[in-house]
C-alpha cells in the first residue's frame, strides 16, 4: 500500500532540498498524509506512546549519565547525590525508573493488541518480529539498568539471571565468568552493565525506525482486519491521527505523573534502598513487576527431563516463552485476522491474558508449594496457546463474516450502535460475502 | 459466549487459589503486621509537620545518634525548604556542636575542627567494625534511608518502635537480643530505644514513647525522601496541566473527525 507522494516543496529551499536528500518528502509521506485506516481505536494508539517512552527514556538518562559514577564504592550513593543535591535530580530519576514500567505497560497493551486484531499475519509478519526484537532488548536494557543503583535487588537479581548462562552445558561456567566479568558480579560487572544499557537504547531506537518501515510499507491493520482497498477506507495521519493519539498521550501522561509525583517507589522494591552486600542476601529475591511471567515460568520447571537438569529446563522454557513470539504469525493457521470475527479465538484470546496475569502474581510468590504447581499448569497452558490453540483453532474455527471493506465495517458499526469490540450481533449490512482471503 | 470466558477464568483462578492456599498461608508468616498511620506527608497534598521534624531531628539527635549514622544527609539541609525549617544561624549552631575530622593540612596532618553546615552527620562511629564490636556484633543500619528501605515504610518504623514487649512464654530470646513482634523473626539486637521522656522537648510536647516514635519517624521520612513537598507541589502543577490538555485534545479531536463520524 505504498502510496504515491502528494509532498509539494513549498519554497526554494524545499525544492533545492528535495532533489538533493528528500528528507521533508519522507516525513511528509510518513507523518502527514499517510493513509491510515479510518477504524483504528485507542488500542492502536500505543505506538506513538512507545516511541514517546522511548525519547524519554533516553533524554532523562543521558542527563542521569552526567551525575552518575559507576563504582561499586559509589554508585549507590551517586544515585542518592542526584535524588539530593543535583537540580530535579529526584524528578529526573523517578521518571526514568517509572519510565520504564510505564515502557513495559504501554508494550504489552500494544503486543497484546497486535494478538487480538492478527496483527501479526501476512503481510506483516517481519512488522512483528521486529516488534518482538525490539520487546527483546528492552528487556535487556531493563534487566542491565537495574543494576546500576547498586541496591541489594539489584545485585541479587543480576546474580540470579547471570547464573542461568551456569546453566548451559559444556561451556556455561567459562560463559558466565566471561560475562559477568570475575567470578562473582563485581566492579566490572557494574561497568560492563553500564556502558550497555547505554548503548542498547541506541539499539532499540534503531529497530524502531525499521519497525515504523515495516509498518508504513503494507501500512496499518485496523479492527476490521481487512486490507485496504480505496481512498474511502483512509485518512490522512495528520490531523486525524496526530490528535488522536496526541490525546491518547495526554491520558497516559497523566498516569504517568501519578506514579512519578505521588507514588513513585510503589513499584520498586524497598530492599533496594539497601546499599548492595555481597555477604547479605535478601530473603526474596524477584525482577520487577515486568519480568515477573517470565520469572514464574523459570521457576516453574523443578523436575529434570532425561538430560536436561532443573536449571537448564527453566532456561530453556524461559527462553522459549519468549521465541515462540517469533513463530505467531506460522503458528496461527486462521484466514480470518481480527478476532472480532473469531468467537472461538476471542475466548482463548481472553484466557491467554489471564494466564500471563497470574503468571506474573506467581512469579512474586516464594518458589515453594502449591505455588509451583500452579504454575506448571500455567507454563503448560502459555505454550498450549501458542503451539496448540493457534494453529487448531483455525482449522475448527467457523469464523463470522468478515466485512467487505473497512467503510463497511465503519457503517454497520455505527448501525449496530457503535459496540465496536464486540463486533456486534448485527450482521453487517451487505457483508456476507466471504472473508477477504487472499490479503 | 462471554459466559463461557468468565467461567474458565474463574475456574483458572480457583485452581490457582487451591493450590497455592497453603503456600500462602506459609508465606504471610507470623511477623505482625504494622498498623496504618495517618501521616500528614501523605496524599497529594501532603507536607511535613515542622514542629514534629524539629522534635524528630532531637530524639534522633539525643537517642538513635548513639548507635546509627545518616551518612546521606548534611547539616544544612535541615535548613532546606520542605525540612525541618531551622534558620541558617540554627543550622550553623547545630553543626559547631560537633568536631569533624579534616585534613590533611600543610603539613600533612589530621585535624579537628567545630563542624560546618556543609558536613554530613557526624557518624558515631569511625568504621563498621567498630560499630560492630561496640553492638555485639549487630552493624547498626544507616537512617538515612530507613523509612524507604523497610518493607511497610515509616508504618513499619513506628511499630518497631513502640513495638517492644515482654516476650512470651514460649519464646527463648537469645542473647543480647529483644523480644519485637514487627521484627522478622521477633528478635532484634536493637534494645528498646525509647522510653518515656527520654528527651526533654522544649516546646513542651510530652514526650510519650508514641509522640517522640511519630516525630522521629517523621524526621526518618523526610531525610529518606527530603524532596517529597516540592516532589507533590510540583505534580499538582503538571497533573492539572495536563487534565486541561487532554480535555482540550478531546475535543479538537472530535472536531476534527467530525466529518468522519
Amino acid at each position: 500500500m505504498a502510496h504515491e507522494s502528494t509532498y509539494q516543496p513549498s519554497n526554494g529551499f524545499a525544492r533545492w532540498m528535495d532533489d538533493r536528500l528528500p528528507l521533508m518528502r519522507l516525513a511528509h509521506d510518513s507523518f502527514i498524509d499517510f493513509p491510515t485506516p479510518k477504524n483504528l481505536n485507542y488500542w492502536y494508539t500505543f505506538g506513538g506512546i512507545l516511541t514517546f517512552c522511548l525519547v524519554v527514556q533516553i533524554l532523562t538518562g543521558i542527563i542521569l549519565a552526567m551525575h552518575y559514577t559507576a563504582h561499586v564504592d559509589m554508585a549507590f550513593s551517586s544515585v542518592e547525590k542526584i535524588m539530593r543535591d543535583v537540580n530535579f535530580g529526584w524528578l529526573l530519576r523517578y521518571v526514568h525508573s517509572n519510565g520504564a514500567s510505564m515502557f513495559f505497560l504501554a508494550v504489552y497493551l500494544h503486543m497484546f493488541r497486535g494478538l487480538y486484531y492478527g496483527s501479526y499475519k501476512a503481510p506483516r509478519e517481519v512488522l512483528w518480529i521486529l516488534g518482538v526484537v525490539i520487546y527483546l532488548l528492552m528487556t535487556a536494557t531493563a534487566f542491565l539498568g537495574y543494576l546500576l543503583p547498586w541496591g541489594q535487588m539489584s545485585l541479587w537479581g543480576a546474580n540470579v539471571i547471570t547464573s542461568l548462562f551456569g546453566a548451559i552445558p559444556v561451556v556455561g561456567e567459562s560463559l558466565q565468568t566471561w560475562l559477568v566479568g570475575g567470578f562473582a558480579i563485581g566492579n566490572a560487572t557494574l561497568n560492563r552493565f553500564y556502558s550497555l544499557h547505554y548503548l542498547f537504547p541506541f539499539m532499540i531506537a534503531g529497530v524502531v525506525l525499521l519497525h515504523v518501515w515495516a509498518l508504513h510499507v503494507p501500512g496499518n491493520n485496523n479492527p476490521a482486519g481487512v486490507e485496504v482497498k480505496d481512498k474511502q477506507d483512509t485518512v490522512p495521519f495528520h490531523p486525524y491521527y496526530t490528535m488522536k493519539d496526541g490525546f491518547a498521550l495526554t491520558l497516559f501522561a497523566i498516569l504517568f505523573a501519578y506514579f512519578v509525583f505521588f507514588d513513585p517507589n510503589v513499584m520498586g522494591h524497598a530492599v533496594n534502598y539497601v546499599e548492595a552486600n555481597p555477604l547479605v542476601t535478601p530473603s526474596h529475591i524477584v525482577p520487577e513487576w515486568y519480568l515477573l511471567p517470565f520469572y514464574a515460568i523459570l521457576r516453574a520447571i523443578t523436575f529434570d527431563v532425561g538430560p536436561i537438569s532443573a536449571k537448564l529446563g527453566g532456561v530453556i522454557a524461559m527462553g522459549g516463552a519468549i521465541a515462540v513470539l517469533f513463530f505467531v504469525p506460522w503458528l496461527d493457521t486462521s484466514k480470518v485476522k481480527s478476532a472480532r470475527y473469531r468467537p472461538l479465538y476471542k475466548q482463548f484470546f481472553w484466557i491467554f491474558v489471564v494466564i500471563c496475569m497470574i503468571l506474573g502474581w506467581l512469579g512474586g510468590q516464594p518458589a515453594e508449594g502449591g505455588y509451583i504447581t500452579a504454575a506448571q499448569i500455567l507454563t503448560a497452558a502459555y505454550f498450549a496457546f501458542f503451539l496448540i490453540a493457534l494453529p487448531v483453532l483455525g482449522l475448527i474455527e467457523t469464523p463470522r463474516p468478515v466485512p467487505v471493506s473497512i467503510s463497511d465495517a465503519v457503517l454497520s458499526e455505527k448501525a449496530s450502535h457503535g459496540d465496536g469490540s464486540s463486533g456486534g450481533g448485527a450482521t453487517p449490512a451487505g457483508a456476507t460475502a466471504s472473508p477477504d482471503r487472499n490479503v | 459466549m462471554r459466559q463461557f470466558s468468565s467461567k474458565i477464568a474463574g475456574a483458572a483462578v480457583a485452581a490457582v487459589l487451591m493450590f497455592s492456599g497453603a503456600g500462602i498461608a506459609q508465606a504471610a508468616g507470623d511477623v505482625e503486621h504494622p498498623h496504618d498511620m495517618a501521616w500528614s506527608w501523605e496524599g497529594p497534598f501532603g507536607t511535613f509537620d515542622r514542629a514534629s521534624l524539629q522534635r524528630g531531628f532531637q530524639v534522633y539527635k539525643e537517642v538513635c545518634s548513639a548507635c546509627h549514622s545518616m551518612k546521606f544527609v548534611k547539616y544544612r539541609n535541615l535548613g532546606d525548604d520542605g525540612g525541618p525549617g531551622f534558620s541558617e544561624p540554627e543550622v550553623k549552631a547545630i553543626a559547631a556542636q560537633y568536631q569533624i575530622t579534616d585534613g590533611p593540612n600543610d603539613e600533612g596532618d589530621m585535624f579537628e575542627r567545630p563542624g560546618q553546615p556543609k558536613d554530613t552527620f557526624k557518624a558515631p562511629f569511625e568504621n563498621e567494625q567498630i560499630a560492630k564490636l561496640a553492638n555485639g556484633g549487630a552493624l547498626p543500619p544507616d537512617l538515612s534511608l530507613m523509612t524507604k528501605a523497610r518493607d511497610g515504610g515509616a508504618d513499619y518504623v513506628y511499630a518497631l518502635l513502640t513495638g517492644y514487649d515482654e516476650a512470651p512464654a514460649d519464646v527463648v530470646v537469645g542473647a543480647g537480643l529483644n523480644y519485637n513482634p514487627y521484627f522478622p523473626g521477633h528478635q532484634i539486637a536493637m534494645a528498646q530505644p525509647l522510653y518515656p521522656d527520654s528527651v526533654e522537648y522544649a516546646d513542651g510536647t510530652e514526650a510519650s514513647v508514641e509522640q517522640m516514635a511519630k516525630d522521629v519517624t517523621t524526621f526518618l521520612h523526610w531525610a529518606a525522601e527530603p524532596k517529597l513537598e516540592a516532589r507533590k507541589s510540583m505534580g499538582f502543577m503538571v497533573v492539572t496541566f495536563l487534565v486541561i490538555l487532554a480535555g482540550l485534545l478531546y475535543f479538537v479531536q472530535r472536531k476534527i473527525w467530525s466529518d468522519q463520524h
